[in-house]
């Protein structure tokens, strides 16, 4: 069992006692709300009678249902209008806090939390939403729940809980040039599997992650989930403490020096013990394209798809149906592959730093005419400061689409999505079969600058070609 | 506690929880129309014609034990899948490992959710394959599931296990009979709650 980890001093230090089951029950301090996994728990509420236990640890945004072409109201689709409507009234029932205007920061909800101060180091985090673990990359220990968890935290704050074990992922070297920590994450699935995280918190660290900034590291914390962890994290540092300061929900004066005490604190100790522990060489990690349809059937740009005889005996199978799904040829190189869309947003990939990639790569080009372009920021800040920097107008000059922020076509739950047999590349995080919202659609996971280059050449292409 | 049913094998690894609830189905406020929902694309053809799924097998039909392979229910923590899994008339699922979310959200609903070894696994699922109607016992007192073939081990967390023997799953009333303990915990907890504010940005 692991000791001296960040996972097993935040553990301890939100747990309420352990039940007579042998789990914990675990404190929430922080509980992320959307539109989408959060009805049903409120309805029980209402049920029961009761309240919300600690409103003010709870927060709303709303981000799944929500169109990008227009947010105004009410919204075309009856169904997302009724989702976005009682998500209004719960809030207001309940005395919860939601973010649901350009002004109060709308936006994918993990977008949101990190960049408005409220995902600090050292919190529980809680969300009805897999991808929470995004806010492991400021040390909070953060995780997805279901519904009835969901119900759970508002009339509790808490939950019962197994305690998982820890996974040092030590990523070492230098990433060269062209190579971002969506590679990283893609690279480390592929190589460890996606259930190597079952049972598992994935700590990340090593020369690669303490060089890397803070949307970086969110992006690498988001698809811990895809590795079958539910936790991901980093350390909280320097890099850390600066992307914090100043943010709106941040503490400040005296209780900013208090939390920073805190956050030190809760580091994992240099003589920490951990269940496992994997390297990852990161000098070796090439831009990385998913062909399949999990997120670790991936290949090296400049590599060709694997011969399914050649598998473990394990992956043949998913192999198989991936190979049938997507109907592209084993020993085929990925070079080249034909793509009918791009689509560069989610909760991956969504931030200025990403935007700014993919403008870097389309600055001075056009998309190709048989590719349909969609950008689409994270948030409403996002937004704002990519069109302050110009970024949008890099986006429309290219022919590319810009949108309203939301997940959009992650999980196509709005109005975007693929039609028949489409093939995308994607920044997003799943690659899933009708993942992007047509149950023949075929997505290849890529990097911003990677989504970028295959938007203007319409196929596969290198990224390294196109940035500097 | 005993669970006694004809099964349904489900086959493949890393099945994933969009495949099993697509998300446009999650529009819905409820959970109530889950089971008609359950792995809705590989089972029917956009015009409603039914593909080779096992699902729509006659003679799996009425089945309510569920096998299936390794990593079953990753990707989204939707609870939809767990939810229409139950709602199809889903009483167990064992398989050779599951996401923790997935697992998680059937506990919290009273599905138990068990592993055995691959090897096992593939012969219970050749087993149904050829003996459909058979019936299979799930004993979580011995922790065996027993068919006509043979009886194998099956495995679950301890304290899972504990839940369903107890009648205890739906751990909520228990959670809230801590609140003073849950108090105390706040009040020596190094942050506070969120800080009411009006943005902007």
């Amino acid at each position: 069992m692991s000791s001296g980890t960040l996972y097993d001093k935040v553990w301890e230090a939100h747990r309420v006692t352990t039940l007579p089951n042998g789990q914990d029950q675990l404190f929430v301090g922080l509980h992320l709300v959307h539109e989408v996994t959060s009805p049903q728990a409120f309805a029980a509420l209402r049920e029961l009678g009761k309240p919300v236990a600690y409103p003010q640890r709870t927060i709303a945004t709303m981000d799944h249902i929500v169109p990008t072409a227009s947010q105004s109201r009410p919204f075309p689709d009856p169904q997302a209008e009724a989702m976005a409507q009682a998500l209004e009234k719960n809030t207001a029932d309940f005395g919860i806090q939601f973010l649901n205007s350009p002004q109060s920061n709308q936006g994918i909800v993990h977008v949101v939390g990190p960049e408005m101060g409220l995902t600090q180091p050292g919190m529980t985090i809680a969300c009805g939403d897999s991808h929470t673990s995004t806010h492991g990359a400021l040390g909070a220990l953060a995780f997805g729940i279901g519904s009835t968890e969901v119900h759970h935290v508002l009339q509790t704050q808490t939950l019962a809980a197994n305690r998982l074990k820890v996974k040092r992922i030590v990523i070492s070297g230098q990433l060269s040039r062209g190579v971002y920590p969506k590679d990283v994450i893609l690279r480390i699935i592929q190589q460890l599997g996606v259930a190597a995280g079952l049972g598992y918190a994935y700590e990340y660290a090593g020369p690669v992650v303490e060089e890397m900034g803070i949307e970086g590291r969110l992006t690498l914390c988001n698809m811990s989930i895809e590795g079958g962890a539910r936790i991901g994290y980093v350390n909280p540092d320097d890099v850390t403490l600066h992307y914090l300061k100043g943010r709106p929900f941040s503490p400040t004066g005296e209780a900013w020096d208090r939390a920073v005490l805190y956050w030190q604190a809760i580091r994992s100790d240099a003589n920490a013990t951990y269940d496992a522990t994997v390297d990852v060489a990161g000098g070796e990690i090439e831009p990385m394209v998913t062909w399949g349809i999990t997120p670790a059937q991936s290949v090296g740009v400049t590599q060709h798809l694997p011969l399914i005889a050649e598998l473990p005996d394990t992956q043949q199978l998913v192999a198989k149906d991936a190979y049938g799904y997507m109907n592209f040829k084993e020993g085929s190189p990925i070079l080249g592959t034909k793509i009918d869309v791009a689509f560069i947003g989610s909760c991956t990939n969504s931030r200025l730093s990403d935007l700014e990639i993919a403008a870097s790569v389309l600055r001075h080009q056009r998309v190709h005419p048989s590719v349909r372009a969609m950008v689409v920021p994270g948030s409403h800040w996002v937004k704002a400061q990519a069109e302050a920097a110009g970024l949008h107008e890099v986006f429309l000059a290219a022919g590319a689409e810009w949108r309203e922020p939301g997940c959009s076509m992650c999980l196509a739950m709005n109005p975007d999505r693929l039609v028949g047999n489409e093939v995308c590349a994607s920044t997003s995080n799943r690659n899933f079969m009708g993942r992007q919202g047509s149950p023949t659609g075929r997505t290849l996971l890529m990097s911003p600058a990677m989504v970028a280059a295959a938007a203007i050449t319409g196929r596969v292409v290198d990224c390294r070609e196109y940035v500097s | 506690m005993i669970i006694q049913g004809r099964a349904v094998p489900i086959e493949g690894s890393d099945i994933d929880t969009d495949r099993m609830v697509p998300a446009r189905f999650l529009k819905e406020l409820t959970f109530e129309r889950m089971g008609d929902y359950l792995f809705y694309d590989v089972r029917f053809e956009p015009n409603g014609e039914q593909k080779a799924h096992p699902l729509n097998h006659p003679q799996f039909q009425g089945a309510s034990i569920m096998v299936v392979g390794a990593n079953f229910g990753c990707g989204s923590s939707r609870e939809h899948a767990a939810q229409a899994v139950k709602r199809a008339g889903f009483k167990a699922v064992v398989g050779i490992s599951f996401s923790e979310i997935f697992s998680g959200n059937c506990q919290s609903i009273g599905v138990p959710v068990m592993t055995a070894s691959p090897e096992s696994l593939h012969a219970i699922s050749r087993f149904i394959h050829d003996h459909p109607s058979a019936s299979l016992v799930i004993d979580l007192q011995s922790m065996t599931l027993t068919y006509e073939s043979g009886t194998t081990a099956i495995s679950m967390p301890a304290s899972r296990r504990d839940a369903f023997l107890s009648q205890s799953w739906d751990g909520l009333a228990l959670l809230e009979s801590n609140h003073a303990k849950t108090q105390a915990l706040v009040d020596r907890l190094p942050y506070g709650p969120i800080q009411i504010r009006t943005t902007s940005s």
